[in-house]
């Protein structure tokens, strides 16, 4: 065990390594490792952010789905009663249409039964008049009896 | 064989000294030369990886030194609670190379005194018996002095820059005895000063012994498993290499400890 200049160069170098890694690798590495775990923070906090973003959005898009299905229900219920509505307005329309060409039918009938009886009248009395002109023939002049001719036929 | 065992052990514990008469102004060109390099090693690496270093996608050596640094920093912050520029980087220094210095001891005991040798030899004609090379420089008190000694000087140049020349002189002859008056004051402060000395020189004696004891005894046993018939060496050589693998790193890193627990102590005020 002796001591000699070995220790002095030993000294000599450690003082030189420590000011080398605190000029050249303690500041770069320490600096680099640091704004990493800034970045790796930040990272955190925006995944936690974009979570609760998403979280938002589907919260909205459930409301909204929900929304759109009353809506959806709502629409159908009204187009339901309208479509039962126009049904029963159609209905309407056809009975009272059924029922205008019935009496039409009816008033047609009837004017042709009033038709057919005047004619029928008209032949019944033209009938009843040839025969008692026939009947009458030397009595009865035809001009002096137009008028009571005329009161049998309107009786007719 | 006794004597050629003697021998071989007085051989591997002898340095490679600069000059054959010693004395202080020669040189242990082996051990020296070892850490120079081992600690050039050191600085380059990570000073390579540092001027490499990218914030996305680390490979596999940023991340190895990063792991290191973060093992470094975390200690730091936990012990030393002052500012400091300085003490990071010392404890990072500290714990890399004292760890490669005692790594050398993983080498086979014989392998660079053999290969200095065989260069020594063949290519400068010298007597192989009179080449040395110890390759272990945590294993030379020289080395763990030149460390721990700088340690030293730093805990000083901390106690002062914390609480300035005087401040620090007085409290080498106020503390840890305090006396209420001046009389008892002027009384204590021999004791006081004598105590104080005592625990500043202590650090770094302890450190260095405690480096310097480890690495030697390692490196004996090492010998020691060598003179061992060659097919049972195994048998001790394999367990005392995995149980020096913990040994290396755990000195290395209690010589990182100790240097900032004294550091810090050296910068809160008593």
């Amino acid at each position: 065990m002796e001591f000699n200049v070995t220790l002095l160069g030993q000294a000599i170098t450690f003082a030189i390594l420590v000011w080398f890694t605190m000029k050249f690798v303690w500041p770069p590495l320490t600096n680099m490792m640091e704004e990493r775990a800034e970045r790796i923070a930040d990272g955190l906090a925006a995944a936690e952010r974009g979570k609760q973003d998403l979280e938002a959005a589907e919260k909205r898009v459930a409301d909204e789905l929900r929304q759109a299905k009353q809506q959806a229900t709502e629409l159908i219920l009204a187009a339901e009663k309208r479509a039962n509505q126009i049904v029963e307005e159609a209905k309407d329309a056809a009975r009272t249409e059924g029922a205008k060409l019935v009496t039409e039918a009816k008033s047609q009938i009837d004017q042709e039964v009033l038709r057919a009886k005047e004619a029928l009248r008209e032949q019944v009395a033209g009938l009843a008049v040839a025969g008692a002109e026939k009947i009458l023939r030397k009595e009865i002049d035809a001009a002096k009896h137009a008028d009571l001719l005329a009161s049998i036929k309107a009786e007719f | 064989m006794a004597s050629n065992a003697t021998d071989y052990i007085k051989h591997h514990l002898t340095f490679w000294n600069s000059s054959h008469e010693g004395g202080f102004s020669s040189l242990h060109v082996d051990s020296f030369s070892v850490s120079l390099i081992l600690g050039f090693l050191f600085a380059g690496v990570f000073a390579y990886v540092a001027r490499n270093a990218k914030l996305e996608n680390p490979g596999k050596l940023q991340l190895f030194v990063e792991s290191i640094v973060e093992m470094v920093d975390t200690q730091v912050k936990e012990i030393f609670h002052a500012k400091s520029k300085v003490i990071a980087p010392l404890a990072l220094t500290i714990f890399c190379w004292v760890f490669l210095m005692n790594a050398m001891d993983m080498l086979p005991v014989d392998l660079i005194p053999m290969a200095a040798q065989w260069i020594g030899f063949t290519f400068f004609g010298a007597d192989p018996h009179h080449v040395y090379f110890r390759v272990v420089p945590s294993a030379d008190v020289n080395v763990t002095f030149g460390l721990s000694i700088s340690v030293l000087i730093c805990i000083i140049g901390f106690s002062i820059s914390a609480k300035g020349l005087g401040g620090w002189i007085k409290e080498l002859f106020t503390a840890p005895f305090h006396a209420s008056g001046p009389v008892g004051t002027i009384l204590l402060a021999p004791a006081n000063f004598a105590l104080q000395m005592v625990e500043l020189l202590a650090k770094p004696i302890s450190l260095s012994l405690r480096l310097f004891g480890n690495m030697y005894s390692g490196e004996l046993i090492f010998i020691l498993i060598a003179l061992l018939p060659w097919g049972a060496q195994w048998l001790l050589g394999a367990p005392w290499a995995i149980f020096h693998i913990l040994v290396i790193t755990l000195q290395a890193f209690v010589f990182m400890m100790l240097t900032i627990v004294y550091l810090s102590l050296a910068v809160e005020k008593h």
